[in-house]
């Protein structure tokens, strides 16, 4: 019986990755165990769901687009209207689904843009030392010391506001937690056993840091590529609360809590549904990235 | 030890460099017409063009830097033309405010974030522990202005427990300034009732603000008490007979406190980022408040002037948490500037 199994070409390939397999499983049973980590898997996945399928789920489509019903205005949550109305009439239900869209789509870059410019340094801050190195991590370290938000405050304000000024300011402010990550790993890696072989037989330096240094690096970047998301979209909605990011119509949820701030207490919907999907959404990234952490980086757990 | 500090002092001085660096940037290279930015949005041209020959805008970028450092130095962070003053006078004006609140926030977060951590620790996977984890994991995702303006709804317009925003009610006056703090001038000159007012309009914005830093106090606690309390010598202490209250309250929070004193000089200076949004939320007049205000108006000079004061801020903090983290822990010392 075994014989013929392992002709079939799928029970072959299932041979060769026996031990990937194995180790997918363990995954995903400590994955299993924490029921926060499902909590946050559950999270992020409706979340996804919502931003792909969300204009064709909403009952009223034109509302993110600055439609205007004045005749609908401020009216609570009901069968027709899920989360109530604002003040010119738009299903807020509507705008919050379709702002889960527009969330993911500045989580996803602010964090990748972060990543890219902050992982190469870091590997280079890392892995060269010296001088260079030192430069990179002192500058790195005059970013970290002012924080994200504020930093984004003074480039949004040299640039004007709108969501596109404040996903550049925030990409341009994101990248210095990524250098340190990535810096301390490649100085740990550096160290090892396995690199210092490699360098023996003479492997490139490019080499020994594509095919040791970055796979290696890869499980804490994606942890905090994971908690970044959260932070990113976090720190987005606070400049759209502000007044500087996302402009009406867009249907920010950051921007729709600052509008609906000015309802309250009456028209308490307008400010409560988006600020629940912020928090819904940042909740599920974090628990996602801690579980990810249990599975992918135990040591570093505080 | 004198020689660690001469090394945390010369890189503070470096810090502080590298931050006028970055304002520089911001204000001079990355807008399109650092002038036009600087004159406002009514400005006319030719206000412009006076802004422009008055700063040296026009001037090679190295000029522009040398003159920026000088006057920076000096004291002079530009003026507002929203409030018509000096950016710097008004910093004087609106930091104490921002100061008392984050440093209560502070007291509140280390207040409530040191114990629970201890307790989650030594009950670890009970309920206390898990009550602590969904406050510790909800303080870090709930989004501060949305918290606040809830807490607001409930707390002061639904049962009208505490007031909604401002420092002080309308029927109290600030009582004569003294050190510009205005609990502890309260105090200083024997205001109870305008104390109690204050304490009044600052228990919301301050519980708001620490959520992030009580959680994560909280998480850093738990984790290093629950790793001493596998140490050797607690394990010993324990087998002589030491009580409990003891060995986790003497023997293991000494040590298990040093992490979480980096935690807190971190935090301290996201706290300040936090206030920009508190601040706006509960109508703090204090400098995050001051900043979002004059962003909203096209006023930059304000900003620049924010931003460099929350730097100043987070890196003395952080100098003094080295300082603390040398004297507590002698082996960073030895291991000099890491």
């Amino acid at each position: 019986m075994d014989t013929a199994l392992a002709r079939t070409p799928l029970a072959a390939w299932l041979g060769r990755h026996e031990s990937t397999a194995r180790e997918l499983r363990l995954y995903a049973r400590i994955f299993a165990r924490s029921s926060a980590s499902l909590l946050g898997l559950a999270l992020v996945l409706a979340f996804l769901l919502v931003a792909a399928v969300g204009p064709w789920i909403v009952p009223y489509p034109e509302d993110a687009r600055g439609a205007v019903h004045l005749d609908l205005k401020l009216q609570p949550p009901s069968a027709d209207h899920w989360f109530g109305t604002d003040e010119v009439g738009n299903d807020i239900y509507t705008r919050v689904i379709l702002g889960a869209r527009l969330s993911l789509r500045i989580g996803l870059i602010i964090t990748l843009v972060g990543g890219l410019i902050g992982v190469p340094l870091g590997v280079a801050a890392g892995y060269v030392g010296g001088l260079v190195g030192d430069a990179i991590m002192r500058v790195t370290d005059v970013f970290l010391s002012v924080p994200a938000l504020v930093l984004a405050l003074a480039i949004v304000g040299a640039l004007g506001p709108g969501i596109l000024n404040a996903i550049v300011a925030l990409s341009l402010v994101w990248w210095p937690g990524y250098v340190r990550l990535v810096h301390g790993k490649t100085l740990s890696l550096k160290a090892q056993t396995f690199v210092e072989a490699a360098r023996a037989v003479g492997t490139g330096r490019l080499r020994i840091v594509f095919i040791h240094i970055l796979p290696n690096c890869l499980s804490p970047i994606t942890v905090k590529a994971s908690m970044d998301m959260g932070t990113a979209i976090l720190a987005a909605a606070g400049l759209g609360f502000i007044g500087l990011g996302a402009q009406p119509p867009h249907p920010e949820w950051g921007a729709m809590i600052s509008h609906g701030r000015n309802y309250l207490p009456t028209w308490w919907w307008y400010s409560a549904f988006p600020g629940l999907f912020i928090y819904l959404t940042v909740l599920g990234f974090n628990l996602l990235g801690d579980g990810l952490r249990d599975i992918l980086d135990p040591k570093s757990r505080a | 030890m004198l020689g660690y500090v001469v090394k945390r002092l010369a890189l503070l001085g470096l810090m502080l460099f590298g931050l006028l660096c970055i304002t520089f940037a911001i204000s001079h290279v990355v807008p399109g017409d650092p002038a036009r930015l600087a004159a406002g949005p009514d400005a006319t041209a030719s206000m412009v063009e006076t802004i422009r020959a008055e700063y040296g805008l026009d001037r090679p970028l190295r000029v522009q830097f040398a003159r920026y450092v000088r006057a920076i130095v000096a004291g002079d962070l530009g003026r507002s033309l929203r409030t018509r003053e000096t950016v710097g006078s008004d910093l004087l004006r609106y930091f104490p405010n921002t100061f008392e609140l984050v440093t209560g926030a502070m007291l509140i977060a280390v207040g409530l974030g040191v114990p629970l951590g201890i307790l989650s620790a030594v009950y670890r996977d009970t309920w206390v522990d898990h009550l602590t984890r969904v406050v510790s994991v909800s303080g870090v995702a709930i989004p501060a202005f949305w918290l606040g303006l809830m807490l607001q709804l409930l707390i002061a317009l639904d049962w009208r427990l505490l007031p909604l925003g401002g420092r002080l009610g309308l029927m109290q006056t600030p009582p004569e300034p003294i050190t510009h703090l205005l609990f502890v001038d309260a105090l200083l000159r024997g205001r109870w009732a305008t104390f109690a007012d204050a304490l009044a309009h600052a228990l919301l914005p301050m519980v708001t603000l620490c959520f992030p830093a009580l959680a994560s106090i909280m998480r850093v606690n738990r984790a290093e008490m629950i790793e001493t309390l596998k140490q050797d010598y607690i394990v010993n202490a324990r087998a002589q007979g030491i009580s409990d209250a003891r060995v986790v309250g003497r023997y293991a929070l000494k040590n298990a406190m040093v992490p979480t004193l980096t935690m807190i000089g971190l935090r301290y200076g996201w706290m300040l980022g936090g206030t920009v949004l508190v601040e706006t939320v509960f109508d703090w007049p204090g400098i995050g408040l001051y900043a979002v205000s004059s962003a909203v108006s096209g006023d930059f000079q304000p900003i620049m002037g924010v931003t460099l004061l929350i730097g100043l801020n987070f890196m003395l903090a952080n100098f003094l948490v080295d300082l603390a983290y040398g004297w507590l822990d002698p082996r960073t010392r030895e291991a000099g500037v890491a």
